[in-house]
């Protein structure tokens, strides 16, 4: 995997997270406890082997710098390789509303001082643990120009996803060219492999065309001539930009056999890490089914829940279906039940907030409740 | 290179006997400790949080895990580009080469090593205590003083006394005598075995000391007594907060115990005070359903599907539905089978407790050592 680079791009990436995302971008939203969504995709690129990514960053990306750092948690502050951000480009603010094929082309000298062969192309809103050579191997085999990554689900996904339709030849027949609730049909992870030439000169001749998207327009525009194939991916998936489809996903992974996927079977999932001391549970504390991070101090009634960490749980408080995200406080006899609290939210004694399952109660970062 | 104004050397090629199988391949520094840490981070925290920046770790048995862990002092912010941490093993000269013979000689052995930071203090520091101390305000008492040398002490029983290096002291601090586990204590002020020496004065003690063949090289036997003997102006600086030195598997778990404790005089999550550990990438801890958790300290990367009380849990430990584990200390990865019972032990790195097992009893502390399988 040492000739291929991995692009990670952040550009209009679709997002209905609505308080999560007020002062960040989807790809800084925690996620799983102690985690990012970024890691994931970050992680499996690292773990496939990938030496050097570069990330296209669009907006609200200031908390994102702050957890990449120099890219040392995923090994990536390296001399040779690494992590690269190439921020927006641009001399008129207008031109940040065009597509992402205008920031490719913006920083398209970076890609002609790359060595690498491949580039595999993917967003930051998929959490999933991927080995990335088979996908390289099959994209080989099948001497494919462009192999896009699929899924198909069973279940209801309540996040917005790209339709794709596969031939019984792996070929990609459609693609729907743009994002919606769906169900039961395959669709698109938004991951692409393809040689790096053919990248550059699809942004090249698209720009030329005044085209904007990479995947709406270069892609499925030319998916007649182009020969794209689909890759099957049947691991663990969790499509997150939708606030409904956070809370799913993240609920989700109180599921010891999903968690254990996702977490324990195959490579790590890094993510930048913090001095706290161990999760302390006091004599008063009652946990069930749930996930703790380092920091907490527990002297509450916690379950089906998720607490970041650096959270104090009150002596009476109760948590139920609950994602309390960094450094936030729930004091005495607080009664909270499907809530999604932000960073640093403070909840005082007695309040209660009951949060409907399907559309959980968010606060949003820093709210005093 | 600009001089620094004071250079710690830390002490960490003790073997550690009285730690049984804990310490049978490993120094007792890398020893694990509070569910996320090693002996060592206390003391290399305590560095950091002082504001010193050089530290020269002297290592001797078992070094290959404690230097692997303590890399180049990343996760202490000890990576520097003048100072930070630097690890000095014995090593051979022209003229031949030794293994450190004592403390003293240890330091003694590297007096190349210090003298590259010209520096005018040398702090002389243990790695394998549990506390926390400012070493500047030690510092600052000692340059106030106008003292030659400064050791750090607590008040500890008088029934321990003689287990400890008692320092008498005047009115003002300054040490009368100080005698190496005495018989009958004449106070119950300890040594910590925390030294601050102005270097000049010591450089010249250790040049001496390496001569005698009859000294055994140690700064409590041999370069304290020397220096009262001499004359120089010794003071004792007088700690107050919580120190343990967790020599015995007993004093080990004991320590653990405190840290359950309520309102614990050793506070891990002191905002202001953080001690900084290598953090390996795991994910959050998973409580089952049937589990029950209670006054307990759980690292991440831990999975609990049984119950688990007044015990402190380091990283990766799992442990099966139906199992009880009740005042004891686990340590990195063990994996805990089905319907266990596990009372007042210490369980070793990577060991596996296959279903049905009973470990511990009331009367003393069970230990079982690293990577062992208990069937």
């Amino acid at each position: 995997m040492k000739n291929v680079m991995g692009i990670i791009n952040l550009v209009n990436e679709t997002d209905q997270l609505e308080e999560l995302t007020y002062n960040r971008c989807i790809a800084s939203t925690p996620f799983g406890g102690r985690y990012r969504l970024i890691d994931f995709i970050l992680s499996s690129l690292v773990n496939s082997g990938v030496q050097k990514v570069c990330m296209f960053t669009q907006e609200k990306y200031r908390s994102l710098m702050d957890h990449l750092g120099s890219g040392r948690e995923w090994d990536l502050d390296r001399k040779q390789n690494g992590l690269t951000v190439l921020p927006p480009l641009f001399d008129d603010p207008d031109e940040s509303k065009k597509g992402d094929l205008y920031y490719f082309y913006c920083h398209r000298d970076y890609f002609f001082r790359c060595n690498e062969e491949y580039v595999i192309l993917s967003k930051s809103h998929m959490v999933c643990n991927i080995d990335f050579k088979p996908i390289l191997q099959f994209h080989k085999e099948k001497e494919a120009q462009i192999t896009v990554l699929y899924k198909e689900d069973k279940e209801e996904l309540y996040s917005l996803t790209r339709q794709i339709k596969v031939n019984a030849d792996q070929k990609v027949s459609s693609m729907q060219g743009y994002h919606t609730k769906q169900q039961s049909d395959p669709f698109s992870m938004e991951m692409l492999l393809m040689r790096k030439e053919l990248f550059l000169d699809l942004v090249e001749t698209s720009i030329a065309k005044g085209w904007k998207d990479f995947i709406t327009d270069a892609v499925i525009k030319n998916l007649d001539l182009l020969s794209v194939y689909g890759y099957k991916y049947s691991g663990y998936l969790g499509i997150i930009n939708t606030v409904q489809s956070y809370y799913k996903n993240s609920m989700d992974l109180l599921n010891a056999s999903l968690f254990n996927q996702l977490f324990h079977q195959s490579h790590s999932i890094y993510t930048k890490t913090k001095d706290e001391a161990p999760a302390a549970y006091k004599s008063s504390a009652s946990v069930l089914n749930s996930l703790v991070t380092n920091g907490c101090i527990i002297k509450g009634t916690v379950e089906n829940s998720i607490l970041f960490r650096g959270i104090e749980v009150g002596e009476g408080a109760r948590l139920k279906n609950c994602i309390i995200m960094p450094n936030s406080v729930i004091q005495q006899n607080v009664n909270l039940e499907n809530a999604i609290l932000d960073k640093h939210v403070i909840v005082n004694m007695d309040q209660e907030i009951i949060g409907d399952p399907k559309m959980p109660f968010v606060a949003e970062k820093q709210k005093v409740i | 290179m600009r001089s620094k104004e004071c250079v710690a050397m830390l002490l960490a090629g003790g073997k550690g006997n009285r730690l049984g199988a804990l310490t049978s391949k490993l120094a007792k520094p890398a020893v694990y400790f509070g569910g996320k840490y090693r002996l060592i981070d206390f003391t290399l925290s305590n560095c950091t949080n002082s504001g010193i920046d050089t530290v020269g770790v002297l290592t001797q048995y078992h070094p290959l895990a404690l230097n692997s862990y303590i890399g180049v002092g990343k996760p202490w912010d000890l990576e520097r580009e003048e100072g930070g941490v630097t690890i000095l093993p014995p090593y051979i000269k022209q003229d031949g080469g030794d293994w450190y013979k004592g403390t003293a000689d240890s330091i003694y052995q590297n007096i190349d090593f210090i003298e590259q930071y010209d520096p005018k203090y040398v702090l002389v520091i243990s790695g394998d205590h549990i506390y926390k101390m400012n070493y500047e305000l030690m510092l600052n008492a000692h340059i106030q003083k106008n003292a030659e040398a400064t050791v750090a002490a607590i008040s500890v029983g008088w029934k321990d006394a003689s287990r400890f290096g008692i320092i008498d002291t005047n009115d003002e601090n300054k040490m009368i005598s100080f005698f190496e586990k005495p018989k009958n204590p004449r106070s119950n002020l300890a040594s910590m075995g925390i030294y601050i020496f102005n270097w000049g004065i010591l450089k010249k003690l250790l040049i001496s000391d390496a001569k005698d063949q009859r000294s055994s090289h140690d700064f409590g036997k041999d370069i304290i007594p020397k220096m009262l003997e001499n004359g120089n102006d010794l003071y004792a600086y007088s700690f107050e907060g919580y120190w343990r030195d967790v020599g015995t598997v007993e004093s080990l778990w004991e320590t653990h115990m405190d840290l359950l404790k309520k309102n614990s005089a050793f506070d891990l999550n002191e905002r202001g005070w953080k001690v900084y550990s290598r953090n390996l990438n795991q994910p959050s801890q998973y409580i089952s359903s049937k589990a029950i958790v209670r006054n307990s300290l759980v690292n991440e990367g831990c999975t609990v599907f049984g119950e688990v009380e007044n015990s402190v849990l380091s990283y990766g430990v799992h442990i099966e539905e139906g199992s009880n584990v009740k005042d004891s200390v686990i340590m990195p990865n063990v994996k805990i089978g089905k319907n266990v019972k596990i009372n007042r032990a210490i369980i070793g790195e990577g060991t596996i407790i296959h279903d049905h097992n009973v470990v511990g009893n009331l009367e003393d502390i069970t230990l079982i050592g690293h990577r062992e399988i208990v069937t």
